[in-house]
């Protein structure tokens, strides 16, 4: 028996964490809409209390259909357990307030989503957690901004949008001569296109809202422990190694092994701070999680055509999908991500911000909203949209431009897709035109 | 607490509690490659029911120092020896697979030390496989996986643990890779070297259990059938849906279980 003899990812996507339902036979995960879970009896109430038994208490801390999810996205990491949260930006958060404090520091890449950027540059440090940016693309510029009180390397698996990629195992390498864990969004990527764990990093954090759920019905987000980070030999992570107060000086390390990290994110963060899934959203994610290889397969199948025909556009400057030749990532993408970059990606267009615009309103297949990942095709303007609180600086450190287009390429017929584009770029052609004359 | 046994450090899990000379003691064993993190459900149960647990890290497991024993018979004489350094005379033991074992040798050699025995996931002889032992000696990951694979009912494969968000097939791969070279082997060759077994067993005067998984492939009920003849007075508690993995696989039908003889 080799480890080829575990079970796939298509079977674990289909099937991890959920077993036919006890109580009726029902296949389908069911979504167990309740607040709270009847004790037997005061000693079994006690025993939950105590993490003596396994079971449910209330649901902002544990839910028999969020347990499924759960299962599934850490069985397809190839982690030791995670949990379902409100939102991606929850499970960020989730992750920062169980490993740090006030005074802490992270190095993170500059080339982040903006909400992830908003969190780590104007509202963590108002509760005493400074963030360092750097280039993604440079391992070395993270182990230069690495402090004594730092405490998280943090990157995307794809930057957004300019899809930098992330290498990983150099940065993880530095992350751990450092005695710190690596974090990664893997949202643009989910496990069919990059496997984080097995490159290196330490804690994986996805907003489900994207390919996970694939479909554009539902927030959530999740964060995923892989188990491998010594957090005692590192010594610099209290809330894991010493006794906790909040929960009978239980010392997590200790009491978990493996598991500490998570372990003390559900008993304190999510206790705490309530930023916990609903069980009709677990279920929608659930049912986009068990078609997840067909759908990236095709998302990534319909962009390469995409990027191929925007590439003999006169009016586009420039593609930026990490496959194409002169792509300061091509070859690092190709070592990481041979099924594909996945279906987010940016161009520039001739014209600036005029056609940019023009562009966008043009398109009629293509929806203008702030998401990506959706099974529909998507367009937005980061500039003016999700990027809009940073400035010019910022944005180019991002590798964002003032006509600068984010698509998030869905699955419908790639021809009525092209042909939605032909149409934007003669718009933008002619408004570039107007701004000229 | 760390206590030093055979001039090595060994860590106990004691649910951060000192031992009570009025309280009954129990001592938790786990199983090859493993550590005391197996137990921590049950023995923070038995600790709040007014037990000692001592939750042991064996010699070169987890916490503890030193190399890991040879033999069975070398390992139970050291559980006495923790005995012996905690001023307990008499322990109740509860152990998984190689501990089970463990716990087997030194409720025979060791009659009056012993009050109780529950042997979970259990079996003897308890032959373990070329391919395993072989894995094993080489420090091959796939010793890991095979056991991991093996360790687990074929319906727990796709996890459904009520642990909320464990994936438990992740987190016992993970204990094993955590193991120090050759521990895993050294702990194999154990198991697989025990003859006695058997004889021991009808050595046995305390009160045993022995807790089973219906669908256990590692130590399958079948196979346990000499055992249950020689523990004659043992009770016998096959659990539904469970493989060998019982203290994660049927966390809360263990506990249950356990208190027939705790």
């Amino acid at each position: 028996m080799a480890a080829s003899d575990y079970p796939g990812l298509d079977t674990l996507a289909l099937h991890a964490g959920a077993q036919p339902d006890p109580a009726t036979g029902a296949r389908a995960t069911p979504i167990y809409q309740t607040a709270s879970f009847c004790f037997p009896d005061s000693d079994h109430a006690a025993s939950l209390f105590n993490i003596e038994r396994a079971g449910h208490v209330y649901s902002r801390l544990s839910n028999p259909t969020n347990a499924v999810l759960e299962e599934r996205i850490a069985a397809l990491e190839g982690g030791v357990g995670a949990i379902a949260t409100a939102s991606g930006q929850a499970a960020l958060h989730l992750a920062i307030i169980t490993l740090m404090g006030a005074g802490s520091h992270i190095v993170a890449s500059a080339a982040l989503y903006g909400g992830s950027h908003n969190l780590f540059a104007y509202t963590l440090p108002r509760f005493g957690i400074d963030t360092t940016f750097v280039d993604p693309r440079d391992p070395q510029a993270f182990a230069a901004a690495i402090q004594d009180n730092t405490r998280l390397i943090f990157g995307e698996t794809l930057g957004n949008p300019g899809l930098d990629v992330l290498n990983i195992p150099a940065i993880a390498d530095v992350a751990h001569r450092a005695g710190l864990p690596l974090m990664v969004d893997s949202t643009f990527t989910t496990p069919y296109l990059i496997k984080p764990f097995e490159l290196g990093a330490d804690i994986i954090q996805h907003s489900a809202t994207k390919f996970l759920s694939g479909h554009g019905i539902v927030i959530g987000g999740l964060l995923v422990d892989s188990g491998h980070f010594d957090w005692e030999s590192s010594g610099k992570f209290p809330t894991l190694t010493e006794p906790y107060e909040g929960f009978h000086n239980l010392i997590f390390t200790e009491e978990f092994g493996p598991t500490a990290f998570i372990q003390r994110a559900r008993k304190e963060g999510l206790r705490d701070f309530g930023a916990c899934m609903a069980p009709t959203s677990a279920f929608h994610i659930l049912q986009g999680i068990e078609t997840l290889s067909v759908r990236m397969n095709r998302h990534v199948e319909n962009t390469r055509e995409i990027v191929n025909f925007l590439m003999a556009q006169e009016q586009v400057d420039r593609v930026g999908y990490p496959e194409l030749e002169g792509h300061p990532d091509q070859a690092l993408a190709a070592t990481l991500l041979p099924k594909g970059c996945g279906a987010v990606f940016s161009f520039d267009l001739s014209g600036g911000r005029p056609a940019g615009i023009a562009f966008v309103d043009a398109l009629n297949v293509f929806s203008h909203l702030a998401n990506i990942g959706d099974a529909k095709s998507l367009v937005i303007h980061p500039a003016s949209t999700t990027h809009h609180r940073m400035d010019s600086k910022a944005l180019a450190a991002g590798g964002i431009g003032e006509g600068t287009i984010r698509l998030s390429i869905g699955l419908e017929d790639v021809k009525d897709l092209i042909a939605d584009l032909k149409q934007g770029l003669r718009a933008a052609g002619k408004a570039a035109k107007g701004a000229r004359s | 607490m760390m206590i030093t046994v055979n001039e090595q450090p060994v860590y106990c899990y004691t649910n951060s509690r000192d031992i009570e000379p009025t309280k009954p003691s129990i001592v938790f064993i786990h199983g090859s490659g493993m550590d005391h993190c197996v137990w921590t459900l049950a023995s923070r149960h038995f600790a709040r029911h007014g037990n000692n647990v001592i939750s042991v890290d064996l010699p070169g497991h987890g916490r503890s120092g030193g190399a890991p024993l040879a033999t069975i018979e070398a390992m139970a004489n050291w559980v006495i020896t923790v005995l012996d350094t905690l001023n307990i005379e008499q322990a109740a033991l509860v152990g998984h697979s190689l501990g089970s074992l463990i716990a087997l040798e030194s409720a025979a050699a060791h009659a009056s030390r012993i009050r109780a025995i529950a042997l979970v996931g259990t079996t003897s002889p308890m032959p373990v496989s070329d391919a395993i032992l072989d894995a094993a000696e080489a420090n091959d990951h796939s010793a890991f996986d095979m056991l991991t694979q093996w360790g687990f009912s074929k319906r727990h494969q796709f996890g459904g643990n009520r642990s909320s968000g464990i994936w438990m097939i992740g987190n016992t791969l993970r204990l094993y890779e955590q193991s120090g070279p050759d521990v895993l082997f050294h702990d194999m060759r154990a198991c697989n070297d025990y003859q006695s077994g058997i004889e021991q067993a009808s050595r046995v005067k305390c009160p045993a259990l022995l807790l089973l998984g219906a669908e256990d492939r590692l130590t399958p009920v079948r196979s346990t059938q000499g055992l249950q003849s020689a523990l004659s007075s043992a009770k016998v508690e096959v659990l539904p849906g469970a493989g060998h993995t019982i203290m994660v696989e049927a966390p809360n039908a263990m506990l249950d279980a356990l208190h027939q003889v705790l």
